[in-house]
């Protein structure tokens, strides 16, 4: 294999991994912030046990995601010099900025939010919890700005030729609010929200149906439902306004999302179906216009499609974006329908008793971070063959120095290490959700605790 | 009209660049030390208190280098895509580093079996040795320079990595962290575990003087030109000097019991170090050992003007939110370290 391949690789399961951890930070940090809320207005103890048990996920889920986190911020310059020296000007400064005003400030509060129970009073405590959110909420808005100007660049101009060009600033907002950063970036903080929810839900369902810990899991997970399905039913919007922007901003990508080919024809929609990027056909359920109509409101109304692009500027994997962006839609749909169907239950409180429900909510927590995977290959596979649309080739993106083989090892490498940190992800998370929320901060707890953790005392 | 107070807005950046990277060698500097030492600790009551002392900051010291890179990334592209494709081994080996680090940390309390700990142990440990050693390394071969081609990029191979005058870089790296770290953990500590660190810093200090002298005497001797700068600016002598001064200063602290001022003296010896490297390197930021024509500078490594005011600004705005928020985490924290039901 050659060296672009086995880099295209590495980055796409390095950045998939990693890709597990933020939306969980993001999204179980709004939660925490509510949790938390709520118990300094309320002063009920039972919101402190759920505080404190989601601050223990919380930083064990956070803890993998820096460590795969500052992988990807040199992946750049070991595996895509080229790229590096094409986009630093631009790319580099909003990753500056991540490091200095999100990332410091998230793992700065961390350790007051993870130890500093005994040492801050509730109010700092809470101002901790928010600023962890923040941090986490404002590292979005560095990366997809710095992803969406790939996609959609603007506020910049090419100087120099060949091996030396490279994109400079003319304007720095025009670069922070490109033509998608805006929507993509509400897209990915709804996503990760989803992401948090769906997992406090999944936890609690499985408390209820066990019968156990039932005084902390039914409130929590009639919180984690209200986020649930506010921010399900908003997705849709987002989304929606999202798939604008790409046939505004990148028609070679919408085309290949919906395998269209032919520009003169109305472009259909498909539900489920299969590219054949051969025979340019797709077979499967189609509503016939309904992209032509989605996009226009026409159902004749003929769409850009693929043909109308140079081979060599267009995607050819077509089939596997057209998939993932299906994926991502319909779990899109059936998370509305999952959760305004609990909603309806909760109301007429019913919710709990529905014990079938309640076992799809615990493995639904796959169905976000399934919809989140399958979204951002949708968006980075589309965008082939340019790495940075319609100025840089991936295939030209690449470090000169860098021989297949050392990327094949450091391939090799991560691939072991992020098994095994998966592997051992699950298991304390698993033990830690067995563990449950009781009694954390309860005297006997620390009793029991310093028991537990002090197996030499006693020899 | 590209300048700020006075200096070129590359300049600023090389010392916005090298402040970052202070700051990352001072503050996680004793993180790994403390790592790296771990195994000399025998009982698990000590380990779990230096792994506690550490515990709340590790995680945001660790940020300091996400901060630099981002810094290089942003203000010498050029050195940051030659930097990390030429040291593309090394580098992910401390990356993995970093990673079974984190993880130790994380994962070794959860479990309360001795052959749980003693491996997560040996593998924090050994991870924080390496880090430190590949850390040095790298830090050796950008001093000494390595061979580029008209592209800015490596044109040599990643063995020669493995030069003598590296080799003793990194060891002398291995050994600042491991005093900066020992030091850290007697402000830390208390009764018998105090005690046997007040031995473990002194020995450290030993450690790190002897590689250190040695390092110096083979960089006069086979490095010239790394200590051009100080032939030609008498002047600069002061700095060498003032490194001396605080190395000394370390164990008189120590012995009149102001760990503080011993942990303070430590952290100006590793500032005073880097910006003697600095020093010598100016403008270098990658010197090419093949063809000089073809070395990285700040200023043809710089981005445009547009963003290096714009990455000013940034820093201006970041730096003293950034110093407010470590000294309060840091002010939460202070004093000797209580095991509590949060501890690792």
């Amino acid at each position: 294999m050659d060296v672009e391949i086995l880099a295209r690789i590495q980055f796409a399961f390095t950045i998939a991994f990693h890709y597990i951890y933020p939306p969980l930070s993001i999204g179980l940090g709004l939660l925490l912030v509510i949790f938390e809320g709520m118990y300094l207005k309320t002063g009920n103890q039972l919101y402190e046990q759920i505080t404190r048990f989601w601050i223990k996920i919380f930083a064990l889920i956070f803890g993998i995601g820096v460590a795969t986190g500052i992988i990807m911020e040199f992946e750049f310059g070991t595996n895509w010099a080229t790229y590096s020296k094409y986009v630093g000007d631009i790319f580099g400064s909003a990753l500056a900025a991540e490091g200095i005003f999100a990332f410091a400030l998230e793992s700065g509060f961390l350790g007051i939010l993870i130890f500093g129970w005994n040492r801050v009073g509730p109010k700092v405590h809470f101002f901790s919890a928010v600023m962890v959110f923040l941090g986490s909420m404002f590292s979005a808005v560095w990366i997809v700005v710095a992803n969406s100007w790939q996609q959609t660049p603007s506020g910049f101009r090419i100087v120099g030729e060949g091996m030396n060009a490279r994109a400079e600033i003319t304007d720095f907002w025009a670069m922070v609010f490109n033509p998608s950063s805006v929507e993509r970036l509400t897209h990915v903080w709804i996503g990760a929200f989803l992401a948090g929810a769906f997992l406090v839900l999944s936890v609690n369902a499985w408390y209820i149906l066990k019968n156990r810990h039932l005084a902390i899991a039914k409130p929590s997970f009639r919180i984690a439902l209200v986020v649930a399905t506010v921010f399900s039913l908003l997705q849709l919007f987002v989304g929606h306004r999202s798939a604008e922007g790409v046939a505004k901003n990148q028609p070679a990508k919408l085309a290949a999302l919906e395998g269209h080919y032919d520009s003169v024809a109305r472009a259909d929609m498909y539900l489920l179906g299969y590219v054949n990027n051969k025979k340019q056909e797709v077979t499967g359920i189609r509503v016939p216009g309904g992209l032509s109509f989605l996009l226009y409101g026409n159902f004749n109304e003929p769409v850009k499609g693929l043909n109308a692009f140079p081979a060599d500027e267009r995607p050819t994997q077509v089939n596997a974006i057209f998939q993932f962006y299906h994926i991502m839609v319909g779990i899109g749909i059936t998370l509305i329908a999952l959760t305004l169907l609990a909603s309806w239950l909760a109301y007429r409180k019913k919710l709990f008793d529905k014990r079938w429900l309640l076992w799809i909510f615990v493995w639904a927590v796959l169905l976000p971070q399934i919809a989140n995977q399958a979204g951002w290959f949708a968006a980075e596979m589309g965008r082939q063959p340019w790495v940075v649309y319609g100025l840089l080739k991936t295939s030209d993106a690449l470090s000169k120095a860098v021989t297949a083989n050392q990327v094949l090892f450091s391939l090799i490498l991560f691939m072991v290490v992020y098994i095994l940190l998966l592997v051992l992800f699950l298991y304390m998370l698993n033990r830690k959700i067995q563990h449950g929320p009781v009694d954390y901060g309860t005297k006997e707890a620390i009793e029991e605790g310093s028991k537990r953790d002090n197996p030499l005392m006693g020899h | 009209m590209n300048t700020f107070l006075g200096l070129d807005y590359n300049i600023w950046w090389f010392l916005v660049f090298g402040g970052v990277i202070s700051g990352y060698a001072i503050l996680d500097g004793f993180d790994l030390g403390a790592g790296s030492l771990h195994l000399l600790l025998k009982k698990e009551q000590s380990r779990r208190i230096a792994l506690n002392a550490i515990g709340p900051v590790w995680d945001g010291n660790e940020v300091w280098l996400v901060i630099g890179g981002g810094a290089l990334f942003a203000g010498f592209p050029v050195a940051y895509a030659a930097i990390f494709s030429a040291f593309y081994v090394p580098f992910m080996v401390f990356l993995v580093g970093l990673i079974f680090r984190a993880v130790a940390i994380e994962f070794r309390s959860k479990e309360p079996m001795l052959w749980w700990r003693k491996g997560w142990d040996i593998v924090y440990c050994v991870a924080c040795i390496i880090i430190a050693l590949s850390l040095g390394l790298m830090l050796g071969n950008v001093a000494y320079g390595i061979p580029l081609n008209e592209h800015k990029e490596f044109s040599g191979n990643w063995l020669s990595f493995f030069n003598p005058f590296s080799i003793l870089v990194s060891i002398t790296t291995l050994a600042l962290f491991m005093m900066h770290g020992a030091i850290y953990l007697t402000m830390k500590t208390e009764n018998r575990l105090y005690a046997k660190l007040h031995i473990l810093a002194n020995n450290f200090i030993i450690f790190f003087v002897l590689s250190f002298v040695i390092t110096t005497m083979y960089t006069l001797l086979y490095v010239p030109h790394l200590s051009d700068f100080f032939r030609g600016n008498p002047g600069g002598f002061v700095i060498p000097v003032m490194m001396v001064l605080a190395i000394a200063n370390i164990p008189r602290q120590i012995k009149k019991g102001k760990y503080r001022y011993a942990f303070l003296s430590s952290a100006l010896t590793i500032a005073l170090l880097l910006i003697m490297v600095a020093l010598e390197v100016f403008p270098y930021l990658l010197f090419s050992t093949s063809d000089p024509h073809n070395s990285i500078t700040i200023d043809n490594a710089a981005s445009s003007p547009k963003t290096m005011k714009i990455l000013l600004i940034i820093a201006l705005i970041g730096t003293p939110l950034v110093a407010i928020y470590t000294t309060f985490v840091f002010w939460t924290f202070k004093g000797k370290v209580k095991l509590d039901e949060t501890s690792y």
